[in-house]
């Protein structure tokens, strides 16, 4: 599959549905990996590197699960490609500099990215719509078996999975899961929410990157204990903490409900209003607008609208996904344009 | 400059790094106070790793005496520095300073978890055996089975103890 195929869909992660569709978007669990007596990647000269890519390469080759997957050397990919798979939550910005030895496998309904010499040799995503952390960890432990029966990782009896980044050794794992928001926010219960997940040693950030206040009102909740934990263990303490935060979004959905209905459906017709009239719209003024228009949805206020056309445009409405789309170079202003466009058309506006 | 989480004039800019990933936030007076609280909580994690916070401080100098990774050649300074470790070997070579760091930030420097298909055997049936008796030791001290979990804990620390000279 060729790269730009992969704008004709998006990852099946978006499409809405699943345990808590209405306030969660999706979870995610990433595993950290390197092979025994290899430097890691921050240390590895090219040629290692390289040899790195090959030698994983030549495991993803045996193992069926990866038939329908596409590799990408990032050394191969101009900005706007790799800007592409970072919005897609396919990559990370790292991974996006100093391609040497790099590449990303990426399977075609995208629930899978392999970064390769990422800060680890491998690091192995998976996502899943909706709540969902048990199966996703059923699917990313069993590629990891896989993967191992083919690669020698670097594993100690006393830290576990070894790690550039020490904070990660032990299970490395990263479990975590996007949540819409909206009435925490509209209600300020949310810096009290976040706050409280701190303590718990939970990291909480934005949708879309790290440490940017969390725009559309979507937060991302992850683990930071590696260690002395299981790995289903520390899954079950997400979904007990996820569920809590859950149950506060509801109540102060339905608080608003009951105490400021005009108001709220004011807010939402409105953001409708805007996004399907407007001709020049920015990417934070669109994100703010979409997370009223979702919400909208999910309280059953708009009925025309999909959930997963939603998500999809909390994906689609960046830079490079308008790039891609319009199939060529255009700057800001351009996008603004293409931009609108492109949601009064997903929207059904005028 | 507008404050990242409200939208008042920022006056203060800080840099966080969360989930391995550096970032700056610019913050009114405001929601920086309130942010410091939450600061508090993740200061161990970020700054350890930022080489922020002297934690050479603790170990006293004798200890700084420059351990070096005789298979990838980084020294702890450097680690320090970077906050990256250069091989696997690594964990060997800084092993103590390791384990107080990890123990700080994870509250635990043992690995309870999965284990890779491809490990010997034998190894893998004594990482399986101690992860059953660390199970069966959360149970007897739920079920405040004092004496069971006496026994249990020996068992434990002896496997430990072999373990620790293996790695
Ligand atoms: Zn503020
Ligand atoms: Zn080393």
């Amino acid at each position: 599959m060729r790269l730009d195929e992969f704008i004709e869909n998006t990852g099946e992660w978006l499409k809405g549905t699943g345990e808590s569709a209405n306030i969660v978007m999706s979870s995610r669990i990433r595993l950290a990996r390197n092979l025994a007596g290899t430097p890691f990647p921050n240390k590895a000269s090219k040629k290692e590197l390289n040899q790195i890519l090959t030698t994983v390469h030549n495991a993803i080759e045996q193992i069926g699960y990866f038939k329908n997957s596409s590799l990408f050397k990032i050394s191969e990919l101009d900005n706007v490609d790799k800007q592409f798979l970072i919005e897609r939550h396919l990559i990370s910005h790292d991974h996006a500099t100093n391609p040497d030895g790099k590449a990303v496998l990426i399977s075609r309904e995208e629930v899978l990215s392999l970064m390769i010499n990422e800060e680890d040799h491998l690091r192995i995503q998976v996502m899943q719509s909706g709540l969902n952390l048990d199966q996703t960890w059923e699917i990313i432990n069993n590629i990891d078996d896989a993967l191992s029966e083919f690669l020698n990782f670097s594993y100690s009896m006393h830290w576990g999975y070894l790690t550039a980044c020490p904070t990660n050794t032990g299970t490395a794992m990263r479990g975590s899961v996007m949540l819409h928001l909206p009435a925490l926010v509209m209600t300020k219960q949310i810096n009290k929410v976040m706050a409280a997940i701190s303590k718990l040693n939970f990291a909480s950030r934005g949708f879309y990157g790290e440490g940017t206040q969390a725009s559309g009102n979507i937060y991302q909740i992850s683990n930071q204990l590696s260690l002395g934990h299981s790995e289903q263990d520390v899954l079950q303490n997400i979904k007990g903490l996820i569920r809590q935060v859950i149950e506060q979004e509801e109540q102060a959905r339905q608080a608003l409900m009951l105490q400021n209905k005009p108001m709220l459906e004011d807010k939402i017709f409105r953001s409708v209003g805007l996004l399907r009239n407007a001709r020049i719209i920015s990417s934070q003024e669109t994100v703010d607008l979409l997370s009223m228009v979702r919400l909208g949805t999910d309280l059953g206020i708009l009925k025309n609208i999909t959930r997963k056309t939603v998500n999809e445009l909390f994906i689609t409405i960046q830079p490079a996904h308008l790039q891609k789309i319009g199939g060529k170079k255009l700057n800001a202003a351009e996008r603004d344009a293409r931009r609108a466009a492109l949601i009064r058309k997903k929207l059904g506006g005028s | 400059m507008k404050c990242d989480l409200c939208n008042k004039k920022a006056t203060v800019h800080l840099t966080e790094i969360v989930d391995d990933q550096m970032s700056e936030m610019h913050l009114c007076e405001e929601c920086a106070r309130e942010k410091s609280v939450q600061m508090e909580q993740q200061f161990g994690l970020s700054d350890l790793l930022a080489g922020l916070t002297d934690f050479g401080k603790q170990t006293k100098t004798a200890d700084k005496v420059d351990l070096k990774c005789p298979t990838c050649g980084i020294t702890y300074d450097d680690f320090r520095k970077f906050g990256r470790l250069g091989c696997g070997d690594c964990y060997t070579a800084f092993r103590t300073h390791l384990s107080t760091l990890l123990k700080k930030i994870h509250g635990s420097n043992h690995h309870f978890g999965k284990t890779p298909k491809r490990m010997p055997k034998a190894a893998k049936k004594k990482v399986e055996n101690l992860q059953d008796l660390k199970g069966k030791l959360l149970e007897a001290i739920q079920e405040e089975d004092f004496e069971k979990a006496a026994v249990l804990r020996d068992k434990i620390r002896e496997i430990e103890a072999n373990k620790d000279n293996e790695t």
